[in-house]
């Protein structure tokens, strides 16, 4: 491929090129790469705040994350709940549809399951009361995902910009709500729900507080699974995403898979938000959704909609998150450091994508070239 | 009387926060890239004139206005600019996808700003509470002739000279891209690289220099929010993750104009203040007012997609990236 400049035109240092198809084992090896970069330049970086041997600050914040057994299921907490969402995004972002309103749509869920647990935990038996807490998250995160859809299907309207938006009327709908159901009046919080009752929460399963939550997001797993790789759906979203001409081309109803793939997309968003309310903290606030609606944008888009590769993301966004914790508790620095190691790692394997796909070429002597020539 | 001139007092202080933002990012997208970063860039412009001004207030005796000034805005600037540099270095050179490398600098730049502003006092030694008092004090200096007009000069002349800045800049940026051979050529950037380049224009070029401008002038809004609007003190109560969506916000609402940021500035300002001065309201009422800055957002951007108008629609290659190889 490469060519030898005939006329003598002043060729570039370095040249970019598009790679032939790359293995999954050498893309892998890539991202690999680019992540232990990312985590030496980290390691610099808490070296020279905390003036701590490096290996001993990876140490110590393991011992964070899976240090005791109460650790590692906060741990695994975490990283179902960011699971979770990430998988909500997944068709979405495999159709090309920037869904930046995951935030939202948690906690639109989030307010649906409390209220449900407000008004129907001592009224509804418990089965019930779970069914519609279920329905009711679902469809307020879905409701969530179709307005944008709907309006990108028939005119056009700008997703991203549409999605970010919903965000900030969500949040404004929990202070809302969290001014209303406030107790103790004053607080300005909801406190915990039903904590006498416990009425509307996740009872421990096989002796785990947490053991619903992973089954429920693990079932998703599966099923999103199937669903991206091996349902007529999951083809439809790839084409779409691929190009909307194709699709349209090919007979598939463009308006109709964004609209579908959207409510879907928010209705398990919506789910992790009664999963972040019945599952995990037993109350409602602006924080439930803690970010993750973003976070969790990067977990899809790195692990390329693989869920499987999901579970991977997610552990270790929620160990940093775990560890940077410990580290910060252990030096008196706040735990925000947290968000510092993540957003360079981000960059490094936001960066290490450019080496999947195309290959630096850089200038030859006219020896080498020659060479090649022969 | 006075309680709308305190609600317009209040709202041009935050309008001017936002307008610095969205200033910068029009200028940004107007050259086709769709920044979300504006949130983490202005923190970074915030934590970075903090720390400036921090660092030279206890370095000197008696800190000169002058220099106060000069050394927060220029690392509030050069900061902002830095984190505008690593987005393009991302989504131009190594073609990264622009809404995720967005949103890792406002995971970045929010990282950033609250872990430095929860422990600058740590760092430097245990000194208690940050405060920049003389640095803020030059920032919100007023000319007191005018200040004391009374109405007229609670309204028009109480303002630091950032607030003015503001507006100028404003008047500035629409000149440079309407009336400009090289605002024009930035535009065409924007709005077909592929033709851009074949006129000769260095696409690389404009879109790494407009991103990093656009984005120090992002940093000028955490700059005047840190020294103005909160009195040379930090909090770490992500107020500034808020301002920032809601400048990307008034970009969309301006359709992409940089004048139309001057007024729209103000409304949004009014819009979110205004719960407080309505009488009448219940607590949990005044949030759902708080909507209505987002809301009106959502109005805006349906009714431009429905109207088709040429002149108000974003920069048609918005978010995309250019590969002259697969042109």
């Amino acid at each position: 491929m490469a060519h030898h400049p005939q006329n003598h035109t002043k060729e570039p240092f370095v040249r970019i090129v598009k790679r032939d198809a790359v293995s999954p084992q050498k893309a892998w090896g890539i991202r690999i790469i680019g992540l232990l970069c990312a985590l030496i330049v980290c390691a610099i970086l808490i070296f020279s705040l905390t003036k701590l041997n490096p290996i001993s600050v990876y140490t110590s914040m393991f011992r964070g994350a899976f240090g005791t057994v109460r650790r590692s299921w906060q741990t695994i907490r975490d990283a179902m709940m960011l699971l979770c969402v990430s998988l909500g995004l997944a068709p979405a972002f495999m159709m090309r549809f920037w869904n930046i309103g995951a935030e939202g749509q948690i906690l639109v869920g989030g307010v649906a399951t409390a209220g449900c647990m407000i008004y129907l935990g001592d009224k509804l038996p418990t089965p019930l009361l779970f069914v519609v807490m279920f329905a009711a998250s679902i469809l307020a995160g879905a409701i969530w995902g179709f307005v944008p859809a709907l309006f990108k299907a028939k005119f056009g309207t700008n997703e991203t910009l549409f999605t970010l938006m919903m965000n900030y009327i969500a949040i404004q709908l929990t202070s809302y709500f969290v001014a209303l159901w406030e107790k103790p009046f004053g607080s300005n919080s909801v406190g915990i729900i039903n904590d006498r009752t416990n009425a509307g929460w996740f009872q421990p399963l096989f002796g785990q507080q947490y053991g619903w939550n992973v089954v429920i997001v693990l079932l998703i797993t599966f099923g999103m699974y199937f669903y991206l790789r091996h349902s007529k759906h999951g083809y439809e979203i790839q084409v779409v995403g691929e190009s909307e001409n194709t699709a349209r081309y090919a007979g598939i109803n463009v308006k109709r898979v964004i609209m579908r793939t959207m409510i879907i997309s928010g209705a398990i968003c919506g789910l992790s938000g009664c999963i972040a309310v019945a599952g995990a903290g037993h109350t409602i606030s602006v924080s439930t959704a803690g970010g993750r609606g973003f976070t969790a944008i990067i977990v899809a888009w790195l692990s390329k909609f693989n869920p499987f590769v999901m579970i991977i993301f997610s552990f270790l966004l929620a160990f940093l998150d775990k560890g940077a914790a410990e580290i910060a508790s252990k030096f008196n620095l706040n735990d925000h450091v947290s968000d510092i190691l993540e957003g360079i790692i981000l960059f490094f394997v936001l960066g290490s994508e450019f080496f999947i796909t195309y290959k630096l070429i850089f200038r030859k002597s006219e020896k080498a070239s020659a060479k090649e020539e022969n | 009387m006075n309680t709308i001139v305190s609600l317009l007092q209040a709202a041009i202080c935050f309008g001017t926060v936002i307008m610095f933002g969205s200033l910068g990012e029009i200028l940004t997208e107007k050259s086709g890239n769709l920044n979300l970063g504006v949130p983490g860039i202005m923190y970074l412009g915030a934590i970075a004139s903090l720390t400036g001004a921090f660092f030279y207030e206890r370095a000197v005796e008696v800190p000169n206005p002058i220099v106060c000034i000069i050394v927060a805005f220029v690392c509030a600037f050069l900061a902002a600019a830095l984190g505008g540099l690593i987005y393009s270095f991302l989504t131009i050179t190594l073609r990264a996808n622009q809404n995720v490398t967005g949103l890792a600098l406002t995971i970045f730049g929010s990282g950033i700003g609250n872990f430095f502003g929860g422990s600058l006092n740590k760092l430097a030694g245990g000194v208690g509470q940050i405060s920049v008092s003389a640095t803020s004090a030059a920032y919100r200096t007023n000319i007191p002739a005018l200040a004391s007009l009374g109405t007229v000069g609670d309204l028009l002349f109480s303002y630091g000279f950032l607030a003015y800045s503001a507006i100028i800049l404003a008047v500035i940026l629409q000149w440079y891209l309407n009336r400009t051979r090289s605002g024009l050529n930035l535009r065409a950037v924007g709005e077909n690289p592929g033709t851009a380049d074949a006129a000769g224009i260095n696409v690389t070029k404009y879109k790494y220099l407009s991103t990093c401008i656009g984005a120090g002038i992002v940093g000028l809004g955490g700059l005047y929010y840190v020294m103005d609007y909160t009195k040379g003190t930090w909090a770490n109560d992500g107020t500034i993750e808020g301002l920032g969506w809601l400048a990307v916000a008034l970009v969309i609402f301006t359709t992409w104009k940089p004048v139309n940021t001057i007024w729209g500035a103000y409304l949004f300002g009014v819009l979110y203040w205004m719960n407080y001065y309505l009488p009448g309201l219940t607590r949990y009422s005044q949030e759902l007012f708080k909507m209505l800055p987002y809301l009106i957002t959502i109005i805006v951007l349906i009714f431009t997609s429905l109207r088709k108008k040429k002149e108000n629609q974003p920069p048609a290659n918005l978010g995309l990236a250019y590969f002259r190889e697969e042109r």
